[in-house]
């Protein structure tokens, strides 16, 4: 009796064990590394939301070929041990068709050899150059390249006659790779950089650090992280009494931080993807439509603002969804070599042309200069 | 360095001082009346900072963090009584685990009640960008808000130890548990009404430096690693010490911003500090008999 039941139990088991994969080969998987909390769930959070609303459109409409689309979200909490440890996961256990994400530079860097041993595509959410330069054959990314936001701004500088600056930036990736390209095109714009000063991501208060920023006799300052960080120099330095105008990077596109910073954060000059003031483009724009679209959808959906972090999640499945239908498959090489040769992709960051030699796709028209005007993101005015 | 400048960095190392004193203070009174250290206390900071902003929403902003500072005070008597009350005599070590895995388990729960956003409550007086000008030197009005109640909070946890029947049964129990129990002191309550205190100052300390800081779901633990250092450096279980301890780490800190690059400024601190422990163990301000005697 008991050997019967238990072959019985074995059968079972393997008739289960048999059974999953064969329901999975019916879906699409697809994998995405967000940072969803910690400190960096500014990007991660509306991110997934994005995700997740993009691929219950999708499996609405019948996904491809009949088959769904399956997302699996990981939550690294932007830190780069775990992402290493989730692509492992998704590449060798689910064996997904690409993962989108990390939403961090840092946790993008520490999984670009990962995705392209593994042969999966790498959609990353991340800003750094270094992430596309030099080229590796999986691995995209869908924001702007952050040495265009550093060019960007320094014309800006130049045209407000501004020469003497001084660069704040935080210790994770995104703060070290703009500190980069800040000292590496810095000379070639005539820009001196009176103060340099590196702090803590996790900082609460950074009086100290703005003080000596004041004493350097900076025209400017120049901000580049992606924490709450970036509100409490903005307050600081007013509350020192910096009159200078301040400058951020494209990781202050989120109203939150406006909101987190109050009116000190009223003048606030950073360089960004048109979603933010979608309302003031013209109407030709071609970019418009879209925008107002995902907008529309995302605001209505989870009640809070869109940000062009959500945007880069948006960008990267739509260029992942117009490779599978180009492909008209969903083989890993196939669709690889689709997205190389997308051009004209209208996304939420800009027009992507993608190539063979540029795994970004974008240029510089991608940023606007924008303020921040009555606690609203408004165009900068010529 | 002209003088202005000296003081504005004295005014910064005063501001990030008061910040870590408060925390510290709730670590010193869960210490008088245990002899354990809670490392959820940083927790009880976030936990009274996000109530006292969702409160916010619909309570004038006094009422907001007195709520906030109730509703915290609530939430340490449970703690106490569901998860440390029961245990009969726990050693330090199983005290220690015990309050990690409570600190994990609230900040879970943040994340869950409230997300992953930062939030804070708006400026006492003022706004984001108003400073009071002292000459050259310009102070944010929130950072003498922080200082005026922690002064007044200091003061009133004095007079609480030292004059005050609940007050001194505390500390017999911190001194000598057996002996205060045959004296006829409660000790259980005792420690529930500890972990009382120190949650509803660590929710004061959380709402009053939120407009500062900002606060999420995970700040608590950035600010416990601080707070235990400025409650060690002063000296384990002495108030007014920690505020003092505080200061001086606080203004070293800044000051270091002044003459080396920032991304130091928590190596000059942590060295500070090993020093200090190297040569007096008990802290800038403890006395070192009383260390002895006790078991952490």
């Amino acid at each position: 009796m008991r050997l019967i039941r238990l072959i019985a139990a074995a059968v079972i088991l393997a008739v289960a064990l048999a059974a999953a994969p064969a329901s999975a080969a019916d879906t699409i998987k697809v994998g995405a590394i967000l940072a969803v909390t910690g400190p960096a769930s500014f990007l991660g959070a509306p991110e997934a939301k994005t995700l997740e609303m993009m691929v219950e459109e999708i499996n609405k409409k019948g996904g491809f070929q009949g088959k769904k689309v399956e997302l699996i979200v990981k939550d690294s909490g932007a830190s780069p041990e775990k992402a290493l440890s989730f692509a492992k996961q998704l590449i060798e256990e689910e064996k997904v068709l690409a993962i989108i994400g990390p939403s961090t530079s840092g946790e993008t860097m520490k999984i670009k050899n990962v995705a392209e041993e593994g042969r999966t595509i790498l959609l990353s959410c991340a800003a750094a150059e270094v992430i596309v330069n030099p080229v590796a054959k999986y691995v995209f990314k869908t924001p702007q390249k952050d040495n265009y936001a550093v060019i960007k701004i320094f014309e800006q500088m130049k045209r407000m006659k501004i020469s003497k600056v001084a660069v704040l930036s935080s210790n994770t990736g995104f703060g070290k790779a703009g500190k980069e390209q800040i000292e590496k095109l810095a000379p070639e714009y005539g820009m001196q950089l009176a103060a340099n000063e590196v702090y803590d991501k996790a900082a609460t208060d950074l009086t100290a650090e703005v003080t000596k920023v004041k004493a350097s006799g900076a025209q400017a300052i120049l901000n580049w992280s992606i924490e709450p960080a970036q509100s409490i120099v903005i307050k600081n330095a007013r509350q020192i009494g910096f009159k200078g105008p301040i400058f951020q990077s494209h990781g202050f596109g989120n109203i939150k931080y406006v909101e987190a910073a109050g009116p000190a954060a009223e003048g606030v000059i950073f360089p960004a993807g048109r979603l933010l003031v979608t309302d003031a483009l013209p109407k030709n724009n071609p970019q418009k439509a879209l925008l107002m679209k995902y907008k529309k959808d995302y605001e209505g959906k989870f009640k809070e603002d869109a940000s062009t972090f959500g945007g880069h999640a948006y960008d990267a499945m739509l260029i992942l969804t117009r490779a599978i239908e180009k492909a008209g498959s969903t083989d890993k090489e196939a669709v690889r070599n689709a997205i190389e040769n997308l051009k004209g992709v209208v996304g939420t960051a800009g027009v992507f042309n993608l190539s063979a030699q540029d795994h970004n796709g974008l240029d510089m028209t991608s940023f606007e200069m924008l303020t921040v005007k009555k606690g609203k993101f408004a165009l900068l005015g010529k | 360095m002209n003088i202005d400048l000296f003081f504005q960095y004295i005014v910064a190392g005063i501001t990030y001082g008061t910040i870590y004193a408060v925390v510290a203070i709730g670590f010193n009174i869960i210490y008088n009346a245990t002899g354990i250290i809670n490392f959820a206390q940083g927790e009880f900071v976030m936990l009274g900072g996000m109530t006292a902003v969702t409160l916010h929403q619909i309570l004038p902003l006094p009422l907001a963090v007195l709520a906030a500072v109730i509703i915290t005070m609530a939430v340490g008597a449970f703690i106490e009584i569901f998860f440390i009350r029961w245990l009969d005599r726990p050693s330090v070590l199983r005290m220690v685990i015990i309050t990690i895995g409570l600190s994990i388990l609230i900040r879970e729960a943040g994340l869950h009640i409230w997300g992953e956003g930062v939030r804070a409550l708006p400026y006492f007086t003022g706004s984001s960008e108003t400073s009071i000008r002292l000459g050259g030197v310009f102070i944010s009005p929130q950072v003498l808000w922080v200082v005026g109640i922690s002064a007044v909070m200091v003061a009133l946890l004095n007079v609480f130890f030292s004059h005050t029947l609940p007050g001194r049964q505390m500390r017999a129990c911190s001194a000598n548990r057996d002996a205060a129990r045959l004296c006829g002191i409660n000790a259980k309550n005792m420690v529930t009404l500890s972990f009382v205190l120190s949650a509803g100052i660590g929710a004061l300390g959380g709402s009053i430096v939120s407009p500062i800081t900002y606060v999420q779901y995970d700040s608590g633990a950035q600010l416990a690693i601080k707070g235990f250092t400025v409650a060690i450096l002063g000296g384990l279980g002495n108030s007014a010490a920690a505020v003092g301890a505080g200061m001086i780490l606080g203004v070293l800190e800044s000051f270091s911003i002044a003459v080396l690059p920032a991304a130091y400024k928590d190596v000059i601190s942590i060295a500070i500090l090993l020093l200090i422990l190297f040569v007096r163990p008990s802290g800038i301000f403890g006395s070192s008999e009383a260390a002895r005697l006790s078991e952490f």
